[in-house]
């Protein structure tokens, strides 16, 4: 496949801060690429990079192998960017907004009219077409930033947290259209903090911590190198319990795993090796737990994401939404 | 013609968007009404009209265009919705002069007001037509530049609007809107002579009695200068802030 962004050894500095520290990715024609990595990783910074809302402290941005590091209006033609925030003009009609989208890339008035037509069909927005922006449900704001960022048909979509802080259904709708965008053609540089939603989504991942790639590789090699990995969760009727008393307990007792209380009524146990279940059970048991259910876990991209960063996903959602 | 049509777009939605609300029409309207009262007012007697004219047409165009472009640029940075024009394969060049565009457009609109009342009501005689029209023209783009200079320095729309009153007023009484500069005391004379108003109003002093401090020429020249170092500032400004 075609490489349609590289970037080489691209660093961002802010004074002494090095938010992004040499780091090395390209992105492949036809995938979906997702940027992970906790808040404050350089995720963003990378981003502004690559679109030309950054300068670039050091290293090289390629598009399509062209070095276009001082020239970025030269690849802006060629991408769309949604950003985080549904950032279109509160005060004009859908319809309205998605046409001066189209006008800001040259589009003649025919054109981007049958275009803004045929987008607001595409993302189920035809009926709302004449109201206004901040009328909108955050949902229905989403899809339509999407869609202005794809008015001119860009080649390169960058996603940024696209179903953030919206309804289920809504973030299913924009999850179809993203893999069907996909089937057609475009290439979308997915950042998210659902890792699940990666994990659907993306053909190849990059976790960022820190400024730096600490891994990037397919999504399925990824789950492989976590594949020896056995996790049980063990549920358990609700029960008041010490959790530090007995995490040292079951260390004690079981000290080749790795034991996690999940919540007052569930606590998973991991390790390199099989697990045996029946001591386990056992040992709830005398300790008078009314064990429910025993749960074998298959190895997901979040296990992955906690062993690379160190960091617990739960802790970045919240911090996120907060946010 | 590809080209022309992200400008056209730009200009005709802010208009739309911003210059031609209700409220910011009347404001045009309104605003060199309340001036001409008010000197009525100072006076007791009726305007002398050729004293009052050039200070309310560049009041006028001052505080229209450096409040509206710190109102659009503003608020578009906060909405985040700037992002987007910025994201555009236009150049920043390009972008800037199609949103300052509006601005002056808006800026002779409200000139137009002071200057037809004093034409068919007053029956102002106008000596020189050239002089009026090139003093309204670089007088709007000088003032959008100053607008456009200052809301590039600040965050929130009231920051944009306290940092505009803290050039704008002071222009009131140094750059001869109504006091003349050459009545003003020598040791902050030099002060008018580094404001682009100062040859703005000149050009609009001499439109209509032939008095001024500058030739014609000379006043355009500085003024397209004073235009050239804005915009180049603003520019470089932008550059540096907003793409970081």
């Amino acid at each position: 496949m075609k490489k349609i962004i590289e970037a080489k050894n691209l660093t961002k500095q802010f004074g002494d801060f090095t938010a992004v520290d040499s780091i090395n990715f390209d992105v492949q024609k036809g995938e979906i690429f997702g940027f992970l990595g906790p808040n404050g990783a350089g995720k963003t910074t990378t981003i502004n990079m690559l679109i030309g809302m950054a300068k670039v402290s050091s290293g090289q941005v390629f598009y399509y192998d062209e070095n276009v590091t001082k020239i970025m209006k030269k690849a802006q033609k060629l991408i769309g960017v949604v950003a985080d925030e549904s950032n279109l003009y509160a005060e004009m009609n859908g319809f309205d907004n998605l046409c001066f989208c189209g006008s800001l890339y040259g589009m003649p008035k025919i054109e981007r009219e049958q275009r803004a037509k045929k987008l607001l069909e595409t993302f189920g927005l035809a009926e709302f077409k004449n109201r206004k922006f901040n009328a909108y449900s955050k949902g229905m704001k989403r899809k339509l930033t999407i869609a202005a960022g794809l008015m001119h048909n860009p080649e390169i979509l960058f996603l940024d947290e696209p179903t953030t802080g919206i309804d289920v259904a809504s973030g299913r709708h924009i999850r179809e259209l993203i893999k069907k965008l996909n089937k057609r053609g475009t290439t979308i540089f997915l950042t998210t903090h659902y890792i699940e939603e990666a994990e659907r989504l993306c053909n190849r991942i990059a976790f960022i911590k820190s400024g730096k790639i600490i891994k990037l590789d397919s999504v399925d090699n990824l789950l492989i190198s976590n594949k020896e990995k056995k996790k049980i969760e063990i549920s358990f009727a609700e029960k008041k319990f010490m959790e530090e008393e007995l995490i040292t307990e079951l260390k004690a007792n079981f000290g080749k795993l790795d034991c996690k209380i999940l919540n007052q009524k569930t606590i998973e146990f991991s390790g390199k090796n099989d697990i045996n279940i029946v001591p386990l059970i056992n040992y709830l048991d005398r300790k008078e737990f009314n064990v429910l259910e025993a749960k074998v876990m298959k190895p997901s991209l979040e296990d992955v994401f906690v062993d690379v960063t160190g960091i617990e996903l739960k802790m970045m959602k919240k911090e996120k939404e907060k946010k | 013609m590809r080209a022309l049509i992200p400008f056209w777009s730009i200009l005709s939605k802010d208009m739309k968007n911003y210059y031609l609300k209700p409220p910011n029409i009347s404001w045009g309207i309104i605003f060199p009404f309340a001036w001409m009262l008010m000197m009525f007012i100072r006076t007791k007697t009726a305007i002398n009209i050729q004293e009052v004219f050039p200070g309310i047409v560049s009041m006028s165009i001052l505080f229209g265009t450096t409040s509206m472009l710190a109102v659009t640029i503003t608020f578009e940075r906060k909405a985040r919705s700037f992002e987007r024009l910025l994201l555009a394969p236009i150049s920043i060049e390009s972008l800037v002069f199609a949103k300052i565009s509006g601005a002056i457009l808006f800026g002779i609109f409200n000139s137009l007001i002071p200057v037809l009342v004093a034409i068919f009501y007053f029956k102002l005689n106008i000596s020189s037509m050239f002089s009026l029209i090139s003093g309204i023209i670089l007088l709007s783009v000088v003032s959008t530049l100053l607008g456009l200079y200052i809301s590039v320095a600040a965050k929130e729309v009231f920051e944009a609007q306290t940092y505009s009153n803290f050039f704008r007023f002071p222009m009131i009484f140094l750059c001869g809107l109504f006091v003349p500069v050459l009545s003003l005391p020598i040791i902050i004379r030099p002060l008018s002579f580094i404001l682009p108003v100062t040859y703005g109003v000149d050009l609009l002093r001499n439109s209509i009695n032939g008095i001024h401090i500058f030739q014609t020429a000379v006043n355009i020249v500085i003024l397209l200068g004073f235009i050239v170092l804005l915009f180049t500032l603003s520019i470089y400004n932008i550059k540096k802030k907003w793409i970081k």
